[in-house]
């Protein structure tokens, strides 16, 4: 058996990883929908779904069955193929995304140099998703909710990456492996802490969470983009959301929060706890806060977070000027 | 990576193509998404993927998210139109033979070049590029800033409420 050489296993052993990492931000994303019903009750004093299985643990795979048999329906009115291609980008290009995120010192998919470019690229193609969706339903109301998640989207990313830059200058590369290793001593949250605050807010806009979900507002536009979609179609869209939701966590825990780094526990469980604590943060929003009228939100983006993103990046170039001129 | 290049070429190619081709206005913005993707592949492919992450967020990621905008808002009913007067020859007549021409010397020049260039170049990383705009081409970086500034506030001018140019349009068409 010669074919047993190291590169092959290094080549199997990175599949194998990158299969985990793939499989395992899906499942997450899924449970996490019956994580969020449960926390939800837990904190708008209710009951959240209890009834299947031990605890209502076993609601997820209740609602997969349900999703997985219902028809699935394309209205005759729709644009077929951008209706199937959207939740197909939704999906993929939130998942392409973790590719970036360095998990533990061994593990993670891959060691992009442009890493968090990688990240914004991705993401500005997941605004097409909303947009197609929305557009292809052929619904008044679907094209609504398209048109100000575009609009919302497109206003927060502006500001999303300047208040990136401010971690990048600091670790001097966009590789977030380097960003890691470069908050070995103290986390990038205490630097940049407006750039921690203005990311965390940018993540829930373009990932469409709650204060930030007039997109799919009930109340107004009976769920926006995806009110035509069915069956798994939906299904892209509603675990996309989620998996979106990881992503942000998993993201800000790399960027601000110093990845793996941690006393005492091993790597992965820091990551793991740090995330969490990020996703938990991101369900008590939707459960304590009201949705914010629509001109407030893009106002709130043009006219504070952009600034703020703006003066962080000028005064992190100054400070880093101040210390280290010659660096 | 070379097959990568020739790959991601003809997909340029051919979603352009699309472009040109399509009646729908969205599924041509569609295709020139994709064709914008492939040519940041390309640029990938090329060892330059600072340049391609660029290209993908500002070009895909940006700017044709106002170009689907604005289809979005303007051509909601007109969508599909059975006539297609561009067939007519004396429509594209003239762009053909620019077009033609422009084919000519790019042939031309692959004649009288060698075959056997592969592509290859030393990676093109965000340091070295940052390092060539603000080194040698400040000059030009500073400039295009202030484009984009007179340009900013030309736009402000313009979007303003009680903008007396804008009322004066609004009145005139109606």
């Amino acid at each position: 058996m010669n074919w047993w050489t190291p590169e092959i296993a290094a080549v199997l052993w990175a599949m194998f990883q990158a299969l985990v990492i793939l499989l395992g931000a899906v499942l997450l994303g899924a449970v996490l929908t019956v994580v969020e019903r449960r926390l939800l009750g837990l904190w708008q004093d209710r009951y959240g779904p209890n009834r299947v299985g031990p605890f209502g643990t076993l609601q997820l795979v209740a609602d997969m069955i349900k999703i997985f048999f219902k028809e699935d329906w394309i209205p005759p009115f729709a644009d077929r193929p951008l209706f199937v291609i959207a939740p197909v980008i939704a999906f993929a290009s939130l998942l392409l995304s973790f590719i970036i995120i360095p998990i533990t010192p061994g593990w993670g998919v891959a060691d992009l140099h442009i890493g968090l470019l990688f990240f914004l690229a991705m993401a500005g193609i997941n605004v097409y998703a909303v947009l197609l969706g929305g557009w292809a339903s052929g619904n008044k109301y679907a094209l609504l909710g398209a048109l100000r998640a575009s609009a919302q989207t497109l206003s927060y990313e502006v500001f999303m990456g300047l208040s990136l830059m401010g971690v990048v200058a600091l670790a001097g590369s966009f590789n977030l492996r380097d960003i890691v290793a470069a908050q070995e001593g103290f986390w990038f949250v205490i630097p940049q802490f407006f750039g921690f605050a203005t990311f965390l807010i940018a993540g829930i806009a373009v990932t469409h969470r709650h204060p930030f979900d007039q997109p799919e507002a009930e109340q107004e536009l009976a769920d926006g983009y995806h009110v035509e979609y069915s069956s798994m179609k939906f299904g892209m869209f509603f675990i996309g959301e989620y998996v979106g939701m990881l992503l942000v966590s998993a993201l800000i825990v790399t960027l601000f929060f110093g990845g793996w780094h941690g006393p005492l526990l091993p790597p992965i469980l820091w990551f793991a706890i740090k995330t969490g604590f990020f996703l938990m943060l991101f369900i008590l929003l939707r459960a304590s806060l009201p949705r914010p009228r629509y001109d407030r939100v893009m106002n709130f983006g043009w006219k504070i977070c952009l600034p703020l993103t703006l003066i962080n990046l000028l005064a992190t170039g100054a400070v880093i000027l101040l210390v280290a001129p010659d660096a | 990576m070379e097959l990568a290049f020739y790959l991601s070429g003809l997909v340029a190619v051919l979603a352009t193509i699309g472009v040109i081709t399509g009646t729908s206005p969205i599924h041509a913005v569609v295709y020139l998404i994709v064709s914008l993707i492939a040519v940041a592949l390309v640029f990938f492919a090329l060892g330059a993927p600072f340049a391609g992450a660029l290209e993908i967020i500002v070009y895909a990621g940006a700017i044709m998210v106002l170009f689907v905008f604005v289809v979005m808002m303007l051509n909601l009913r007109s969508d599909t139109r059975g006539d297609q007067p561009w067939l007519h020859p004396r429509h594209w007549l003239g762009p053909s033979l620019l077009a033609l021409v422009l084919l000519g010397a790019l042939v031309a020049l692959l004649a009288q070049g060698s075959v056997d260039r592969v592509i290859e170049g030393e990676l093109l990383t965000a340091r070295s590029v940052a390092l060539t705009l603000f080194g040698p081409w400040l000059m030009v970086v500073e400039l295009s800033a202030i484009l984009l500034l007179a340009a900013l506030v030309t736009a402000s001018h313009v979007g303003r409420r009680n903008n007396p140019v804008q009322n004066r349009n609004r009145g005139g068409n109606q």
